[in-house]
């Protein structure tokens, strides 16, 4: 194995910032990794006038920032960046890269791995050091409620993506300091094979459901696409938006922009109404930042049971009924 | 006419079963294994390239014997020849070891091809690694999450969502695209149709040594991530746990919880039944 240096990369995915925290969210826990291996925190951002995000990243914890600044490089294009990224990596030799699962993430994220032959772990929910100081990934396995601990022990970096949410950004340090390395553009970069011929921002497709205060949430266990209707009323009585699961989608109960997890959206209500769900890692992982979770199914033993505040033994769909009319009876007018 | 390669995936998912709402059970004759989800997109617009262009699709697959199903599933619905990849020193490579076995296929079999068309991810690992990093190993252009695609004069226009941005784009040929859910709604094939194609005589069928891989290149042993540990992950958390007739739990929840629930709501609720 070659000899890597002491630091752990983030790159720097700032498209949609305000929206879009994941880096700010890895910077964070990459502090926490680096207390354990005594690396350096290290941002890492391509792009054309980028010097707001660099200070914006040594104030959430990079110690030293790379830098390629230049006017080739306006657009947010995955195959520039894939070469960078393999280029610098090869000149520096990080031992870790990590990378936010945007879709742009999650693209780059693999052909960079592919690159500069490591392994890449998808999704984790949970990173740490271990006694060898190997970083192990956690991440969901076997599509059941089961989760694996991943090591990557030969190959470097050790590179995972992680989904927004998973971690938490740490508060914006206006006294930070930081390094910054600019490195210059390539003097002959490749020519863009996949040409970007028109961007246009697009706001998001639905209400934000990663916003509401209230969300209700519905699984297979509602029974059909009808039944599954009454959240909707539900959640419009409640001022709160409808998320499902990955099966609710998949019938087409609920649409894409409705599913919620690992796959969908990560969700931060103060108040989650559960409907007939069982509670697969990959739909709990999306709520842990939830407040006050009331969940029903038929079944106690369910996972979803088990994390609620308040667990229900009942039929979804007459207990979303009743709530309907209790909620109808109770609000003062 | 254009030379096109579907990557198909079989995946063992009793959870994401087709559920049937009538009789309230999952549709167990696909209890087996199914055609990945995306795959079935990616293959659907192939379908149409070649119905609208002209072309010729192989379907290939890395598996178990047992996935050659969903080439017969793909031969049923249009694809002209399917591609088997199995072996038993190819299980348990990661996307890495996967997508350098793929490529040598491709490589081997079907060296002058215009596009290759993934899923977007898999249901059962959800990495959607594979794709772009089979367009790496065969070092050609990737655009990854495709809702459409034009073609003209072998040179592609495509759109994507990508992070709330609408993104047009365009390569030439040859080149590799993964295919989300959002569009291309698969078509389903008949019975009688897969039982026909089960006497086509289109598989071919790969070993390691037919693609001439060493055991070391591939699988696990070739694979950089090593599993250490699998445990369940169910957290737990002191609740109350309620039965009984709905109406009486759903008085006792307004009259613990009722507060919980207004302020979360920004009212004023009602949480006893006395008060006013
Ligand atoms: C890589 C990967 C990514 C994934 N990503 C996601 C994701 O982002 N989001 C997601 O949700 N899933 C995701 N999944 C799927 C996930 O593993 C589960 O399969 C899914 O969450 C289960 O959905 P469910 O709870 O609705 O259905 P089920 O697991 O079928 O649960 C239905 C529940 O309803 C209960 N029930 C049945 N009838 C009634 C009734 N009348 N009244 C009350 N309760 C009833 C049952 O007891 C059961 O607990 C992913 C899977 C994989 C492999
Ligand atoms: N074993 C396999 N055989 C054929 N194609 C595969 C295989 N694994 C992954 N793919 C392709 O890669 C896509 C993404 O897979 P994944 O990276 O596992 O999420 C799938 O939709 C397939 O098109």
């Amino acid at each position: 194995m070659k000899k890597t240096a002491k630091e752990i990369w983030v790159f720097g995915d700032y498209r949609n910032y305000f929206r879009n925290r994941v880096t700010l969210q890895l910077l964070a826990k990459s502090v926490e990794l680096a207390k354990k291996t005594g690396s350096q925190v290290c941002a890492v951002i391509f792009g054309n006038g980028v010097q707001e995000y660099v200070n914006e990243y040594i104030a959430h914890g990079a110690e030293k920032v790379y830098v390629i600044d230049h006017d080739s490089l306006h657009e947010y294009h995955v195959e520039t960046y894939v070469v960078l990224m393999e280029m610098i990596v090869r000149k520096y030799q990080p031992e870790m890269l990590l990378v936010g699962a945007t879709c742009f993430g999650r693209e780059f994220a693999p052909r960079v791995a592919k690159r500069v032959h490591t392994g890449l772990t998808a999704d984790c929910v949970d990173l740490e050091i271990n006694g060898d100081g190997l970083l192990v990934q956690t991440a969901p396995a076997f599509g059941g409620n089961l989760l694996a601990k991943i090591i990557t022990p030969h190959h470097r970096p050790q590179m995972a993506t992680v989904r927004a949410g998973v971690f938490k950004e740490l508060p914006h340090d206006y006294h930070a300091s930081g390094k910054v390395i600019p490195i210059p553009v390539p003097k002959r970069l490749p020519e863009n094979r996949v040409r970007l011929i028109r961007s246009k921002h697009e706001p998001p497709r639905t209400n934000r459901i990663e916003d509401a205060k209230i969300v209700v949430c519905g699984g297979r266990g509602m029974g059909s696409k009808q039944k599954f209707k009454k959240l909707f009323a539900l959640a419009e009585l409640l001022g709160g938006e409808v998320g499902a699961t990955r099966p609710v989608v998949y019938s087409g109960w609920a649409d894409d922009d409705s599913l919620i997890g690992q796959a969908g959206r990560q969700i931060k209500p103060l108040l989650l109404l559960s409907f007939g769900i069982s509670g697969a890692i990959q739909h709990t992982a999306a709520l842990s930042d939830a407040k006050f979770i009331i969940a029903v199914n038929k079944n106690p033993e369910a996972p979803m049971m088990k994390m609620a505040d308040v667990a229900i033994v009942a039929d979804a769909n007459q207990v979303c009924s009743a709530l309907i009319r209790e909620i109808r009876e109770r609000i003062r007018s | 006419m254009l030379k096109l390669i579907v990557c198909i995936k079989q995946v063992p998912m009793v959870s994401e079963l087709p559920w049937d709402s009538r009789t309230g059970t999952l549709k167990r004759e696909m209890a087996e294994g199914m055609m990945n989800p995306a795959c079935k997109h990616a293959l659907e617009a192939a379908l149409r390239i070649k119905r609208e262009y002209g072309g010729h699709i192989t379907a290939m697959t890395m598996g178990p014997p047992m996935a050659a199903e969903v080439l017969y599933e793909a031969l049923t619905l249009g694809a002209d020849r399917g591609v088997l990849l199995t072996d038993k020193q190819m299980a348990g490579a990661d996307t890495m070891i996967t997508s350098f076995t793929i490529a040598r296929a491709i490589e081997k079999e079907c060296p002058e091809f215009d596009l290759v068309i993934c899923g977007s991810q898999t249901a059962d690992s959800e990495t959607a690694q594979v794709g772009p990093q089979l367009a790496e190993e065969l070092n050609i252009p990737c655009a990854a999450y495709i809702e459409s695609l034009e073609c003209k004069d072998k040179c592609l226009r495509m759109t994507r969502l990508s992070d709330d941005f609408l993104e047009t784009l365009e390569m030439d040929l040859p080149g590799l695209v993964t295919i989300t859910t959002r569009q291309f709604r698969p078509r389903y094939a008949t019975l009688s149709g897969l039982e026909e194609a089960f006497q086509f005589s289109g598989i071919t069928t790969l070993n390691a040594a037919d693609l001439g891989l060493s055991p070391e290149q591939i699988g696990m042993k070739a694979s950089p991530t090593r599993i250490l540990d699998v445990f369940s992950s169910t957290a737990e958390k002191k609740n109350h746990v309620m039965t009984g007739a709905v109406k009486k739990i759903l008085e006792e929840v307004f009259e613990k919880f009722g507060d919980k629930i207004g302020s979360a709501m920004e009212k004023d609720l009602k949480t006893h039944e006395h008060s006013d």
